[in-house]
């Protein structure tokens, strides 16, 4: 990309540029639209480094415990051998902890990332560097948000991929040394149909779920002149405060935390499930049709819309 | 071709008004210096026409309202500020790569090559660098980009001197042409002097005086008079008194006073004004009772 780049741009007038030229007149809204989007997102990645270093710094920890606990792997098996259910516990728990623990660290990633994108560029006076290249407010604020929207999610995924990998080399290490059959870890473990379940919960609930509340952070980001954090929680609790004392209801915090955590048929994932077992097949059908995705998805985009206007106001703090 | 063209510019925040009405015109090609005292609104007039910040009244830079086409404007404008610092994180080899991404007239090989000249590493992060060196790696940034508008407000505060005159060289030599402007915000007057075409003073968010080069040098004229002679050439309606130790500095407009360098000449040492001079005549002239120095 970078040679291409150089090349054009140290020889305009060369027989080489005409037809990267020419495919930019096949669709320049498209092409114009789409380079300062993959440019910004990696200015992303560049700045906040935490994006992969946190799971994959959870992962490391998560396997070096797990390296240990291998050994004790041919022990438990067994002592379990009598029964099915509690041997097909005692295999595929460790591997539902992984992706629990690894999609528990990109979410407060997630959180930080959003409340800090908008406002450290204006922190470090930076924003003016940014606002001096052709790439808009649409295209900045958009790239932000795909980090927790797109970009976790899937890197998500394929981190607890790749640690599920590590694991299942570690256990057939181990097994292989006590004399086991090879074979029957691999029964237990229904790994495909794991990631996919994890793909899509995450990016669906992550994803489009928790657009209005990564959208919420990020408008605070670009907003607030110190302390995002606390502009970012205090006003909800603030609301639900007053509604209590006012009505003695709490609808908004009810709104708030359903959305959350899920509840009833808000979500496709009945609560109690989804906060112990997140790999549950969701129904797609119910979700898409419900209409707090949509109400919620309207927000997000409300909060954005208000979030792009913003950052023309905006120089540095 | 007109490069910017304002007609009452006007910002206020809150009570305090930043730019009270500006018209200004600048043609494609030129050098303009926009001088004032700190807090006169130059870089509130120049946030204007970077889009940076909202305003009244009419602005057109390139054909393009700021306000509502940053991103456009900005294929065609760079700038840099002192406060406009370069993300501190960012390693020399990224923000190479971001520019050569994201801006279609920046030219790598020619960034690279004004860095080679300097002791930026690839590897370095700009956190690593010294004020001077973040300037030079901003400035061989900005002259890889084909714009058509250059926009500097301060660019050299808290740098040496040495580093000051060599920043406004190479800005000169390799850079500047015809065809691209230039504006320079700035309230050290001397050493850009040497570098413009055209210059303007603003304070108090007014321009107070406008001029180009040739203009200053064939009609502002100083005279170096002796307390002897002193009424005499006050007869002739200076427009700007200053003291001297033991003479005073009297600047004539030869316009508006009908008198001429010989006239002069027979009162003391005649001198083209600098710069400063005009400036300390202009904004004086505006606090104290004298006529100030013509529009």
């Amino acid at each position: 990309m970078n040679t291409i780049n150089s090349q054009s741009n140290a020889m305009p007038d060369s027989p080489n540029n005409s037809h990267i030229n020419e495919s930019r007149v096949i669709s320049p809204a498209v092409l114009s639209a789409a380079k300062p989007m993959r440019w910004s997102i990696q200015r992303e990645l560049w700045e906040n480094r935490s994006i992969y270093l946190a799971p994959l710094a959870i992962a490391t920890l998560f396997l070096f415990g797990f390296a240990i606990s291998t050994f004790r792997l041919p022990g438990k098996i067994r002592s379990s051998e009598l029964d099915p259910t509690r041997l097909h516990e005692t295999i595929i728990q460790p591997y539902h902890l992984a992706s629990l623990l690894i999609m528990g660290t990109t979410f407060i990633v997630a959180f930080f990332y959003c409340l800090d994108a908008l406002y450290g560029e204006r922190r470090d006076r930076s924003i003016l560097f940014w606002k001096s290249l052709p790439v808009s407010d649409l295209t900045t604020v958009l790239s932000k948000m795909a980090i927790p929207v797109i970009v976790l999610p899937l890197l998500t995924v394929a981190v607890t991929i790749a640690t599920h990998w590590l694991m299942l080399l570690f256990s057939y290490i181990v097994i292989l040394a006590s004399g086991m059959k090879l074979a029957f870890l691999w029964t237990h473990l229904p790994l495909f149909q794991m990631w996919t379940m994890l793909l899509f919960h995450l990016l669906v609930v992550h994803g489009l779920y928790y657009a209005p509340f990564y959208a919420w952070m990020l408008l605070v980001s670009g907003w607030a002149r110190r302390a995002p954090f606390l502009w970012a929680l205090l006003p909800p609790l603030a609301i639900g405060f007053v509604e209590k004392i006012a009505f003695n209801t709490s609808y908004f915090g009810k709104i708030i935390e359903s959305h959350f955590i899920g509840s009833g048929d808000l979500v496709p994932f009945p609560a109690d499930n989804m906060a112990m077992h997140p790999l549950t097949l969701p129904n797609l059908i119910q979700f898409l049709s419900s209409p707090s995705l949509w109400i919620g998805l309207l927000i997000a985009a409300a909060f954005l819309a208000i979030a792009i206007r913003q950052r023309r106001y905006q120089t540095h703090v | 071709m007109v490069c910017i063209e304002a007609s009452g510019l006007r910002k206020t925040f809150g009570t305090t008004v930043a730019l009270d009405g500006i018209n200004l015109r600048v043609e494609e090609g030129r050098i303009l210096g926009l001088i004032g005292p700190n807090g006169a609104g130059k870089t509130t007039a120049l946030n204007a026409m970077l889009g940076l910040t909202s305003y009244d009244g009419q602005l057109n830079v390139l054909g393009q309202d700021p306000w509502t086409a940053r991103d456009h404007l900005m294929r065609d404008v760079c700038f840099i500020s002192d406060v406009a610092v370069l993300p501190r994180w960012i390693k020399v080899s990224q923000l190479l790569d971001y520019v050569a991404g994201v801006h279609p007239r920046f030219n790598r090989a020619k960034a690279e090559s004004l860095l080679t000249k300097t002791t930026i590493g690839h590897t370095r992060k700009v956190r690593e660098l010294s004020k001077g060196m973040v300037t030079q790696l901003h400035l061989a940034l900005v002259m890889a980009i084909d714009a058509k508008l250059l926009v500097l407000d301060e660019p050299t505060l808290g740098l040496d001197i040495l580093f000051r005159k060599q920043f406004y060289d190479s800005l000169l030599n390799d850079y500047f042409d015809r065809n691209r402007t230039v504006v320079v915000a700035t309230h050290q007057v001397e050493e850009i002097q040497h570098v413009l075409t055209d210059v303007m003073f603003i304070n108090r968010g007014r321009i107070v005086f406008e001029s180009n080069m040739e203009e200053i040098e064939s009609r502002y004229l100083e005279v170096t008079v002796h307390p002897d002679r002193l009424t005499a050439a006050r007869a002739l309606k200076p427009i700007y008194v200053r003291q001297g130790i033991g003479h005073s500095i009297l600047l004539f407009d030869t316009n508006l006073n009908a008198t001429d360098r010989a006239q002069l000449s027979a009162l003391g040492t005649v001198r083209t004004p600098s710069i400063a001079d005009l400036f300390v005549a202009a904004i004086d002239g505006q606090h104290g009772d004298s006529q100030g120095v013509a529009r």
